[in-house]
């Protein structure tokens, strides 16, 4: 099993390595698919843009934007993230152990993202398809202007959850201090509930589906109404 | 952007190190803001001593003979120690109102950086690194400072530009973010007396603070008026004589760590200034909610 060493090795040749490890592994030209980076101390930009199925376990906290833009890999990071962890990811899986900074999983396409401690603010923002389970608490904004996937929160959430939300699926298990503009509590149907059990269970979570409230967009900000051309 | 960094210790065998973990911190966030960097420390009380930190971009001239001069014109002994284009000048505390009447009326040539019994400032334009070599922050000891590296926004690149801002006696404050109400704050406060160096937004926070602290409400109150009068990015370190305080606006765009042990608090705009604090691996690493005031007295 490699090990990359920050101690040792720059951030550029960190993500060169790991970038070419997982296109050789997608084009099986290597097996060599279990990666550790050591002494990540909080650097930014760690382990970016990876196009392949690889794992890597990154020993420590990261900077900002860890795993973004990731495809297929599988990232676990054995500390906190800062902000905007997994940005923009296409597949593959980016788990935090510890918590994670602002705008967690921002217009994520796909994938799965774990955050086993707290998401802060703006978690899921803008997110596209991606699927986002926090463990702990999320903080305000959080789902703002979410297109598509699934956010699930075991702890409570912030104040707007989901404003201007487009079909985003949102369950929280707590409270949830004010929901945004537009985003409504919804009926759990058994198809929401079996949703929920394949993605606590991916997410290593003990909670219960039945333990979850179900919220989405009331869909009263897609088009233009005449009727509010005066708040204009 | 601007880098930010702030340490309280709770177990006096750091004191030694303050100065030497606080620059090491603050020169992690060089890449936050090069244009200029600061630090207070609170140094350990002398007796009934006051200070103040003074700035001359000539020192050579400046610093020559200030001393004596102060000392015949407030009739009471005053002594310096020159630090680069810094000094520091303790007196008598029955004499602290005449040696800053003295400093503000005789030799305005001069730059007053910090007033107090224990917090001394060092801000200059350049890089962390050359800053905290310049004053020798590493060899300073104390009980808590903050530092701040800075990226300009609402003022100009200049010594007085440069955070750390202080108000009032032993009180600073470091600021990431900007304000947007602050030409309105900074002519209300003007009105009720408050003195006002630069245009900086910053210097406006740390001003209102003071007006409020000076009004008989504590740091932790003070913090907590702020949200309700100042409009803007903010997250605060602020540090008086025996506290230390944070506090993010509501939106909280602006980055923030902190950690604990029982041996000190410390404050970062990245977890990257933390990592070479003792013990952090076992520290209670947390980042601070928005608009919460947290802060600690010794």
């Amino acid at each position: 099993m490699p090990t990359i060493d920050l101690a040792q090795d720059s951030l550029r040749t960190l993500n060169k390595t790991l970038q070419k490890a997982a296109r050789d592994v997608a084009g099986t030209q290597s097996n060599e698919t279990d990666w550790t980076i050591e002494n990540p101390k909080g650097a930014h930009a760690i382990a970016v843009g990876l196009d392949g199925p690889i794992e890597v376990t990154v020993a420590g906290s990261t900077g900002y934007y860890c795993a973004g833009m990731n495809k297929e890999a599988s990232i676990n990071v054995r500390g906190s993230a800062g902000p905007g962890v997994a940005e923009n990811m296409m597949s593959g899986s980016v788990v935090i152990e510890g918590d994670a900074s602002q705008y967690a999983g921002a217009t994520g396409r796909g994938g799965l993202l774990v955050v086993k401690g707290n998401a802060a603010s703006r978690c899921g923002i803008s997110m596209k398809g991606i699927d986002i389970v926090v463990h702990g608490n999320v903080g305000h904004m959080s789902a703002f202007m979410a297109q598509s996937g699934t956010l699930v929160v075991c702890g409570d959430a912030g104040d707007a959850l989901g404003d201007s939300l487009y079909e985003t699926r949102l369950f929280v298990r707590g409270s949830v201090k004010s929901l945004g503009a537009d985003c409504i509590k919804k009926d759990m149907r058994p198809e929401h509930l079996e949703l929920l059990a394949d993605l606590l269970e991916r997410a290593g979570s003990d909670a219960k589906p039945e333990e979850f409230t179900r919220y989405g967009s009331a869909r009263q900000l897609y088009t233009f109404n005449i009727d509010n051309a005066s708040s204009y | 952007m601007c880098g930010i960094v702030g340490l309280f210790l709770k177990d006096d065998s750091l004191a030694p190190q303050l100065g030497d973990m606080l620059s090491e911190m603050l020169v992690t966030m060089t890449d936050r803001g090069p244009d200029s960097a600061g630090i207070a420390l609170y140094g350990a009380s002398q007796g009934s001593s006051f200070k103040v930190t003074v700035q001359s971009d000539d020192p050579a001239n400046g610093f020559s003979g200030l001393a004596a001069h102060l000392s015949s014109a407030t009739g009471n002994p005053c002594s310096i120690e020159e630090k680069s284009t810094h000094a520091v000048i303790s007196t008598d505390s029955s004499n602290a109102g005449k040696l800053v009447a003295q400093l503000r009326d005789a030799h305005n040539e001069l730059r007053i950086m910090a007033t107090g019994e224990r917090m001394e400032i060092y801000k200059e334009v350049g890089l962390p690194k050359d800053v905290a070599a310049r004053f020798n922050i590493n060899q300073m000891s104390g009980t808590h400072g903050i530092g701040h590296t800075r990226m300009a926004t609402e003022s100009a690149i200049t010594t007085m530009g440069a955070h750390p801002f202080s108000t009032g006696a032993d009180q600073c404050l470091v600021h990431n973010g900007s304000l947007s109400n602050h030409n309105s704050l900074r002519r209300s406060l003007r009105r009720n007396g408050v003195h006002i160096e630069t245009e900086n937004d910053s210097e406006v926070a740390a001003a209102y603070l003071t007006h409020r602290m000076n009004q008989g409400r504590n740091l932790g109150e003070a913090l907590e008026d702020s949200l309700d009068d100042l409009d803007g990015f903010f997250t605060f370190v602020v540090g008086t004589k025996n506290g230390f305080g944070v506090l993010r606006d509501p939106i909280a765009c602006k980055p923030a760590v902190m950690a604990e042990t029982d041996r000190y608090v410390a404050f970062g705009s990245e977890y990257r200034a933390l990592v070479s604090l003792p013990s952090i691996d076992t520290a209670r690493v947390w980042e601070p909610e928005p608009a919460n005031v947290y802060f600690w007295e010794r």
